[in-house]
């Protein structure tokens, strides 16, 4: 009866499952983590939180999604069409397709590229035009006030992002995320790599346009920035691609500091998915935990910030790693 | 694959057609950020993965960045494309477009004549592309380092503000 299961549709079925699993995870984890956030800064600010919708307000993004469908999706008839529809799903698509090259366990990923960290480098790249177009396209003052920021902000943070990370990839000899977990059986990048470590976060936090460096979308000061033309589900996409972006981030910090799946010595008896899942639910935490500690600073000073502080710490850094790996290596 | 190819170059040739012939700069440049990604996608067709990656990251994501940047913030209203429009008359093009016949033609002989090999044979990786940067072309990655010292130089010139406070 199964005579047509060869191995190798097997394998090409096992993959697209693979695949299919980790998007659906990755997305409604996204969604759900805005009930997540909102819950966890209203306990560190001593409120109650989203809690009249289903049991301790578990429920209350199913309403949020429901409010969000039945609203009208209004283009604004001086909008730039074309544009204006393409950024939402240039938003969504960047952010998922960086989500692939993730290795989630020894077995389980989408994609193992051997460029796999410059196929993330690139997707991150292409994400600023979601919010370029969105903001020119609108016709907006303060949507394209939102948009130059983000434009000069993304490009700044994207040049040391880069650099942080090349430490890593000269520690592991290679682009191959997979490569650079393996790299890290014996120690984590995060001892030897702590500076590549901070900057990257930085980097991370700036590129998914989150507190404490959201200066795209200001509420105060922007009236939401670049989306602020859109409603309904065109608005959901940059709502929920923000929280792709999060998890994400917190991944790929997983992956390239704290050893991905690799557990602790000694505790090697939990799964490797746990572990994975575990760390990176951490990560998530601490970018809420940012949200609700820090102010958002000046936009001349987060500028500043990138080129005087990050730039000359990540050189500095990718220097002395490639020298010490060099002093290492025995001579050929 | 050799379908893909043709795939992917269909779609740069016509991003590039539609970059000359659009009449709004932001999508003209959108076509831009197109042709590149078809262009990458060859890259990686060919064997070249490093190098198509840097296609992507330097520039559809940097440098068309800021083509977009500057152009976001210049008025652009119906009066520009009537401007464009009045500007792509067959008094400008046709002239450049028969040089470009000219050379495609050229190209075509070119291939006809069959002494050319099939690309694609070997892998090209990041530890090659650093191999042969910093071996057989290294005085020309150190002219290339030397221009962007003196663009750096001119770029903070050019910026610098003359009151002190600044």
């Amino acid at each position: 009866m199964f005579d047509w299961v060869t191995p190798e549709l097997a394998q090409i079925f096992f993959t697209v499952f693979q695949a299919v699993v980790i998007l659906l995870v990755t997305v409604l984890l996204a969604a759900y983590l805005s009930l997540i956030e909102r819950k966890l800064l209203a306990w560190w600010q001593d409120r109650y939180g989203p809690n009249r919708v289903g049991p301790f307000g578990m429920f209350q993004i199913v309403a949020d999604m429901f409010k969000m469908f039945f609203k009208e999706d209004w283009t604004p008839p001086f909008a730039d069409k074309l544009t204006f529809r393409l950024a939402p799903a240039i938003a969504m698509g960047t952010i998922l397709l960086s989500m692939a090259v993730i290795p989630v366990t020894a077995t389980w990923g989408v994609i193992d590229l051997n460029i796999g960290l410059l196929f993330f480098f690139g997707m991150a790249g292409l994400a600023v035009y979601s919010v370029m177009f969105a903001a020119w396209s609108s016709n907006n003052k303060y949507s394209l006030l939102g948009g130059l920021r983000a434009a000069a902000q993304t490009v700044s943070y994207e040049v040391f992002m880069g650099l942080a990370l090349m430490g890593v990839v000269v520690q592991a000899g290679s682009f191959n995320l997979r490569d650079i977990v393996e790299a890290q059986s014996n120690l984590w990048n995060i001892i030897p790599q702590f500076f590549g470590f901070c900057t990257f976060m930085i980097a991370g936090i700036a590129v998914t346009h989150r507190h404490p460096f959201d200066q795209p979308e200001a509420e105060q000061e922007l009236a939401d920035g670049y989306h602020i033309e859109y409603s309904g589900m065109k608005w959901g996409m940059f709502f929920v691609a923000e929280y792709i972006g999060v998890v994400m981030v917190s991944a790929m910090i997983v992956t390239l500091f704290f050893g991905g799946w690799k557990p602790l010595p000694y505790l090697d008896f939990i799964p490797s998915f746990v572990w994975f899942a575990v760390k990176t639910g951490f990560f998530i935490m601490l970018f809420v935990l940012v949200r609700g500690a820090l102010m958002r600073p000046r936009y001349d000073h987060v500028m500043k910030f990138s080129w005087l502080v990050c730039l000359p710490l990540t050189l500095v850094n990718l220097l002395v790693t490639a020298a010490v790996v060099l002093l290492n290596t025995p001579a050929a | 694959m050799e379908i893909a190819f043709y795939i992917a170059s269909a779609i740069a040739i016509y991003a590039t057609l539609r970059v000359v012939t659009n009449t709004n700069p932001v999508h003209a440049l959108l076509s831009l950020i197109v042709s590149l990604l078809a262009v990458a996608a060859i890259f990686f067709m060919l064997g070249a993965p490093f190098a198509g990656a840097l296609e992507i990251i330097v520039y559809a994501g940097a440098i068309m960045v800021l083509f977009v940047f500057v152009v976001m913030m210049l008025n652009i209203g119906p009066a520009v494309a009537m401007q464009e429009r009045a500007w792509l008359t067959p008094k400008t093009w046709v002239v450049p477009a028969i040089l470009a016949a000219v050379l495609l033609a050229e190209m075509l002989y070119l291939l006809r004549d069959g002494t050319w090999n099939q690309a694609g044979h070997t892998l090209v990786d990041a530890k090659q592309v650093g191999i042969s940067l910093f071996g057989p072309y290294l005085l020309v990655v150190e002219l290339a380092s030397l221009l962007l010292l003196a663009a750096l130089v001119a770029a903070y010139h050019l910026g610098k503000r003359d009151d002190q406070n600044g």
